[in-house]
């Protein structure tokens, strides 16, 4: 599977949700979706993806929020995982898992090949977590990941891909703030 | 002194209507107080990833507060400067100093008094100090000041 196949099949499904992106889907998400709920949250802080999804949830009870993250950030911040775990909230955590920095050039992140995410999951307190090795997994199980109770943690291994220009937002980060609160209302 | 009651309900007051926090020996005396107030606390593993569900909640435009020890917030750095400078947001922390006092008295042989007020200049934080134990400690001027427009640190002397 590769990063943009995982993303058209979150974008055939995906409903009223806010969707998150960072790093690498930054590059790709608005080649198939340019709603006011999506958000690309770059310029970031590594790692912060899902938290700020939570913070999202939190705010706004009853919102769906998809925070599609890369192996790399969320490696720097595996305890947001715990966080998230203690709140039912509809947060949906898709790891995008290349392996790699990607936007840095395509070096191995720690533990490459080697972590199990979805036990990393399970083991945070995550009720429901589901992991894809292809596209027809992915397509088979998205519709049930992407609805009812959360959090959920999707684990989605795609391609390495190398040589990637550094992504960048479609939109100011300013603009991009205001489209976002518009849209929630 | 003000007690853990008067503090936890001059932040409600304050119009705060979310608390992250990771406690320190100090802010961790609120923790009773914080439990039947409306400012329940958001427990995180970290301090950046405080902020990082601070910038979600101001993104859904809730009014958090970050409250976390000054050792922490070294180690938010790069979280606090994405909200304040790349995104631009009205991130309000309230941060413990730990050896604040002692530091003031000249009796203090903790470094985080000092590279607590280098990181926040670093940061372009604007920021105040308040030290509860003062004769004429007023805690509600002192949120004030974290209310004001635009981001915020208010420094917590222990």
């Amino acid at each position: 599977m590769t990063h943009r196949d995982a993303l058209e099949v979150l974008a055939a499904r995906r409903g009223e949700q806010v969707v998150v992106t960072t790093m690498g889907s930054v590059a790709l998400w608005p080649q198939l979706s340019d709603l006011p709920l999506d958000f690309h949250y770059l310029p970031s802080s590594m790692g912060q993806g899902v938290p700020l999804g939570l913070g999202l949830c939190l705010a706004r009870p009853g919102r769906g929020v998809v925070v599609l993250c890369g192996d790399g950030g969320l490696l720097m911040n595996l305890g947001c995982l715990v966080t998230a775990a203690q709140y039912s909230v509809p947060l949906y955590v898709l790891l995008i898992d290349n392996g790699l920095y990607e936007v840095t050039g395509g070096q191995p992140v720690a533990g490459a090949g080697r972590t199990d995410f979805a036990a990393l999951a399970r083991a945070s307190g995550f009720a429901r977590v589901y992991e894809a090795l292809d596209r027809a997994a992915w397509e088979a199980v998205a519709e049930t990941a992407l609805a009812g109770t959360g959090p959920v943690f999707v684990w989605l291994k795609v391609e390495g891909e190398r040589g990637k220009p550094t992504p960048s937002a479609p939109r100011p980060m300013a603009e991009q703030i205001a489209r976002l609160q518009e849209a929630l209302g | 002194m003000p007690n853990p009651n008067e503090i936890v309900s001059a932040l409600c007051a304050a119009g705060f209507t979310h608390l992250v926090w990771i406690p320190d020996s100090h802010l961790g005396t609120w923790e009773p107080a914080l439990a039947g107030s409306p400012l329940a606390p958001i427990r995180v593993c970290r301090e950046g990833e405080a902020v990082g569900v601070a910038i979600g909640l101001l993104l859904g435009g809730a009014k958090p507060l970050v409250a976390i020890q000054c050792t922490g917030f070294f180690e938010a750095g790069d979280a606090v400067r994405n909200a304040v400078h790349d995104m631009k947001l009205p991130l309000k922390l309230l941060v413990g100093v730990r050896g604040a006092r002692a530091a003031k008295s000249g009796t203090g042989r903790d470094n985080c008094p000092h590279f607590a007020q280098r990181l926040v200049e670093a940061w372009e934080l604007p920021h105040a100090h308040f030290d509860p134990a003062e004769a004429n400690a007023n805690l509600s001027a002192a949120l004030a000041t974290l209310t004001q427009t635009g981001p915020r640190a208010l420094f917590w002397s222990e």
